[in-house]
C-alpha cells in the first residue's frame, strides 16, 4: 500500500497506547513519514508534558503551531488553552477569565467529568473541518485515560441535555464514529502486559466507542541482525579476537538480541491471534531519541506501510 | 539508607513514577521481600496488571487487605517464621464512600450525598481522588492494620503526587465563593447576590444545562459541615508522609521520558519537604562487562566486515551488537547516575531488563535480588 493512500484514510489519526510504549515516537515517526510524502502534517499533542521537542529537534511546543521541517506543524492543545478559546469565540472572554480565576472552572469540571476532554477534542474537529492540514496527527493520553478521553463525548450527551456543549459532544462522536474522518492507531511493545492492555483498549475502543483501529504499531522490536551461528575456535583465531572474555561478551550479547528478537516474535503472534488487526512493526532504537532516530523510523515505517496488504484497511 | 534497610525497619514506602515503568511490580517485590525477612507487610495497588494480580491472589479480593496463603508466596518454605504477606487493590469509590459515612453526621446525610450526582463524578472521576484515596487506604492501614510495613502504590499519572494537596483541592473545591451562596436555602439569597454572579452563573447554566447547576447545588448543601473532619484527617495523613519511617521511592525506566518524570516527582516532594529514599531503575540493559568502548568495537566490525568469507561477516555482526548494547548500557547509567543524584536519592538500584514479565513470585523474587540482595 503506498504511503499517501495510508495516510489519506482519515483526516485525522489518534496515536494511543499504555504509558512508556513510544507513543510520541510513533506519532513524530508518522508525521515525519506522511510530510516526506508531500502531504501537510499537523501534530498536536494534548497532554501538555511529552518528548516531541525532543523527538523532533523543536523548541517546546505551545498553543500557536509551529512549524518542525517543510509540510510538518506542531501544537498543543491543553484543555485549559481549548476552554479559553471556546468562551473568547463566543464572546465570553470576561468570563472566562472570572471562571479560571474564582476556581470556579474546577467545579464545572468537576459536575461534568468529560467537559475537558470535549473541549479538547471539540477543538480538534474544528481543526478538521477547517482542513488545517491534510493529515492531524494526535498524540493521545496514556491508555486508561484514552478509553475515557475517548468515551467523554458519549458520557457528556448523558449528563448534559441540552446547550452548546452537548452539540459538540455531538459533533465529536460523528467525527470519531466515521472512519473516512478519525481512526486510532494502537502502539504497543512486543511484550507481555502491554499487549493485553493493547487487546483490552482495542476491544473497548471499537465496542464502546465505535471507533475504527488502524494497524497496530509494535514499537520496540529488536531485529535480528546475522547472529546465527557458533563462533568456531577457528573464526576467533583467524579474527583474532582478544581474550576469551571478549569472546563470551560476544556469545552473550548475541544471544541476548536474539532472545529478545524471538520473544517479540512470539508476542507479535499472539497479538495477531488475539486482534487480527495488520501490524507495522518499528525496531528498538539504542541511540537517544531524537531528529537523526526519528529519521530512521519514519523510513522504517514507511517501508511497513508499502508491505501492508492493499486490503489492510 | 538502602532499599533493605528500607524493607526490614520502614513503616511506610510510597512508590511513585510515571507509566510502564514497573511501579506495581516493584510495590509487590518490596512487600514480598518484607514478609521474607520475617515482617508483617501490606500492599496497596492500583490496577495491577491481570497475572500478577492472580499472584497476588487479588482477582478474590475486594478493596480491604486479606492476607495471602503462605505457601501461595513461600512455595519453597523459606521465609522467617513470622512473615506475612497481604495485599488489597484499591477502590477508589468504595474507599470515598466509606469515607463519607465516617464524617457524615447522619445516615441520611450520608445517603443524601452519595446519591447526589456531582458527588459521584468527584468520586469516581475528578483528577486526584484516586491519589488522595490510596492515602485514605494508606492512613486506615496505619490506624488500624497493625502492619509492621505498608507498601503504597500510586496511580500512573502526572497527577500522582495531588495527594500532596489533594485536602486543599477539596477545601477549595467546597470553599468555592460561588457556590457557597447557593448552599443558602431561600430565594432571597439569589436576590443578594451580586448581579455580576447571576450574571455569571446564567452563563454556567446556559453552557452546561441547568440540571448540572442543581446537582451541585445540592451537593454543597448535603455536605456542609463535614469539611472540617475531611480536613483534619487529610492533615493526619500529611503527618504521616512526613515521620522519619516514611520513605518514596521513585521508579523509573532509563527512557528519557520516564527519568524527566521521576526528576519531576521529585521536585514536588521537595516542595513539601518530604524526601526521596531510593531511585528504582527497572529494565536497564546488560553492557556484558568488557569494555565501556562502543567506538572501539564498532571499528572492529569495520575490519572484520572487510575480510574475506562469511566468518568476517559473522563476527562483524557481533561486534556491532555488543557495541550497540555497550553504548546503551553506559547511555543508560550516565543518564540515571547524574539524575540520581539531581533527584537527591540516596540509592539508586539498577534492575536488568529480564527475558519475562515479571507476573509470578519466582519472577518477584528476581527482581528482589536487584533490589534488597
Amino acid at each position: 500500500m503506498e504511503l499517501h493512500d495510508f495516510c489519506s484514510t482519515s483526516r485525522v489519526a489518534i496515536v494511543a497506547g499504555k504509558g512508556g510504549v513510544g507513543k510520541t515516537t510513533v506519532t513524530a515517526a508518522l508525521g515525519t513519514a506522511a510530510a516526506r510524502a508531500g502531504m501537510s502534517v499537523l501534530i498536536v499533542e494534548v497532554e501538555g508534558k511529552s518528548g516531541l521537542s525532543a523527538a523532533l529537534g523543536c523548541p517546546p511546543l505551545t498553543y500557536e503551531e509551529q512549524e518542525v521541517s517543510p509540510g510538518l506543524r506542531a501544537r498543543t492543545l491543553t484543555p485549559d488553552e481549548a476552554l479559553l478559546e471556546y468562551l473568547e469565540d463566543r464572546g465570553l472572554r470576561r468570563v472566562s477569565k472570572q471562571l479560571v480565576k474564582s476556581g470556579a472552572l474546577d467545579v464545572v469540571a468537576t459536575a461534568v467529568p468529560g467537559m475537558k476532554d470535549i473541549l479538547v477534542l471539540g477543538k480538534v474537529k474544528q481543526l478538521e473541518q477547517s482542513r488545517a492540514a491534510d493529515l492531524i496527527l494526535i498524540d493521545a493520553p496514556a491508555a486508561g485515560h484514552a478509553i475515557t478521553f475517548l468515551l467523554s463525548a458519549r458520557g457528556m450527551i448523558d449528563a448534559v441535555r441540552v446547550g452548546p456543549v452537548r452539540k459538540q459532544a455531538e459533533d465529536v462522536i460523528a467525527l470519531l464514529s466515521d472512519p473516512a474522518r478519525c481512526r486510532v492507531m494502537l502502539v504497543t511493545l512486543p511484550e507481555e502486559t502491554p499487549v493485553n492492555e493493547l487487546v483490552e483498549t482495542a476491544f473497548a475502543l471499537e465496542d464502546r466507542v465505535g471507533i475504527k483501529l488502524a494497524p497496530v504499531v509494535i514499537n520496540g522490536v529488536p531485529d535480528d541482525l546475522a547472529l546465527v551461528g557458533a563462533i568456531t575456535a577457528q573464526d576467533a583465531a583467524a579474527a583474532g579476537i582478544g581474550s576469551p572474555a571478549e569472546q563470551r561478551a560476544l556469545d552473550a550479547a548475541a544471544s541476548f538480541r536474539h532472545e529478545r528478537h524471538e520473544l517479540a516474535g512470539a508476542q507479535c503472534e499472539r497479538l495477531r491471534s488475539l486482534f487480527p488487526l495488520p501490524q507495522l512493526c518499528l525496531p528498538f532504537v539504542f541511540d537517544t531519541i531524537g531528529p537523526a532516530a526519528i529519521d530512521r523510523l519514519a523510513t522504517t515505517l514507511t517501508d511497513e506501510i508499502v508491505n501492508l496488504p492493499g486490503s489492510a484497511l | 539508607m538502602t532499599i533493605s534497610k528500607l524493607v526490614d525497619s520502614g513503616h511506610v514506602v510510597i512508590c511513585c513514577g510515571t507509566g510502564g515503568v514497573g511501579k506495581t511490580t516493584t510495590s509487590a517485590v518490596l512487600a514480598l521481600a518484607a514478609a521474607r525477612r520475617g515482617r508483617n507487610a501490606v500492599v496497596v495497588t492500583i490496577d495491577p496488571a491481570k497475572r500478577l494480580a492472580d499472584t497476588l491472589g487479588l482477582s478474590e479480593l475486594g478493596d480491604t487487605a486479606q492476607e495471602i496463603p503462605r505457601s501461595r508466596w513461600d512455595p519453597a518454605g523459606v521465609a522467617k517464621g513470622d512473615g506475612r504477606l497481604s495485599a488489597l487493590m484499591l477502590d477508589t469509590e468504595a474507599t470515598f464512600d466509606s469515607l463519607v459515612h465516617k464524617h457524615a453526621h447522619s445516615k441520611e446525610q450520608a445517603e443524601r450525598i452519595l446519591d447526589n450526582r456531582f458527588y459521584r463524578n468527584i468520586a469516581g472521576a475528578l483528577s486526584g481522588t484516586q491519589e488522595y484515596m490510596a492515602m485514605e487506604k494508606l492512613h486506615e492501614l496505619h490506624e488500624e492494620g497493625g502492619y509492621d510495613l505498608i507498601i503504597v502504590d500510586t496511580p500512573p499519572t502526572r497527577h500522582a503526587l495531588d495527594f500532596l494537596d489533594a485536602p486543599e483541592r477539596l477545601t477549595r473545591l467546597l470553599n468555592n465563593r460561588i457556590f457557597r451562596f447557593l448552599m443558602m436555602p431561600t430565594r432571597r439569597s439569589m436576590k443578594l447576590a451580586s448581579f455580576a454572579a447571576q450574571a455569571f452563573l446564567k452563563t454556567v447554566a446556559k453552557v452546561i444545562g441547568t440540571e448540572v447547576i442543581d446537582d451541585i447545588v445540592a451537593f454543597f448543601r448535603a455536605f456542609e459541615g463535614m469539611e472540617q473532619g475531611f480536613r483534619d484527617r487529610a492533615g493526619r495523613v500529611l503527618e504521616l508522609l512526613s515521620e522519619a519511617d516514611t520513605s518514596f521511592v521513585l521508579v523509573t525506566s532509563p527512557r528519557r521520558d520516564a527519568v524527566d518524570e521521576a526528576e519531576f516527582f521529585a521536585a514536588r516532594l521537595r516542595e513539601s519537604e518530604l524526601h526521596v529514599a531510593a531511585l528504582v531503575v527497572n529494565r536497564v540493559h546488560p553492557d556484558f562487562g568488557v569494555t565501556d568502548d562502543p567506538e572501539q568495537l564498532r571499528r572492529r566490525a569495520k575490519e572484520l566486515a572487510q575480510t574475506d568469507g562469511d566468518a568476517g561477516d559473522r563476527l562483524s555482526a557481533r561486534y556491532e551488537n555488543l557495541a550497540d548494547y555497550v553504548q546503551l548500557a553506559r547511555h543508560e547509567r550516565g543518564e540515571l547516575a547524574r539524575a540520581g543524584e539531581r533527584i537527591g536519592a540516596g540509592v539508586v538500584a539498577y534492575v536488568p531488563a529480564l527475558a519475562h514479565d515479571v507476573v509470578d513470585i519466582a519472577a518477584l523474587d528476581a527482581v528482589s535480588f536487584y533490589l534488597v540482595g
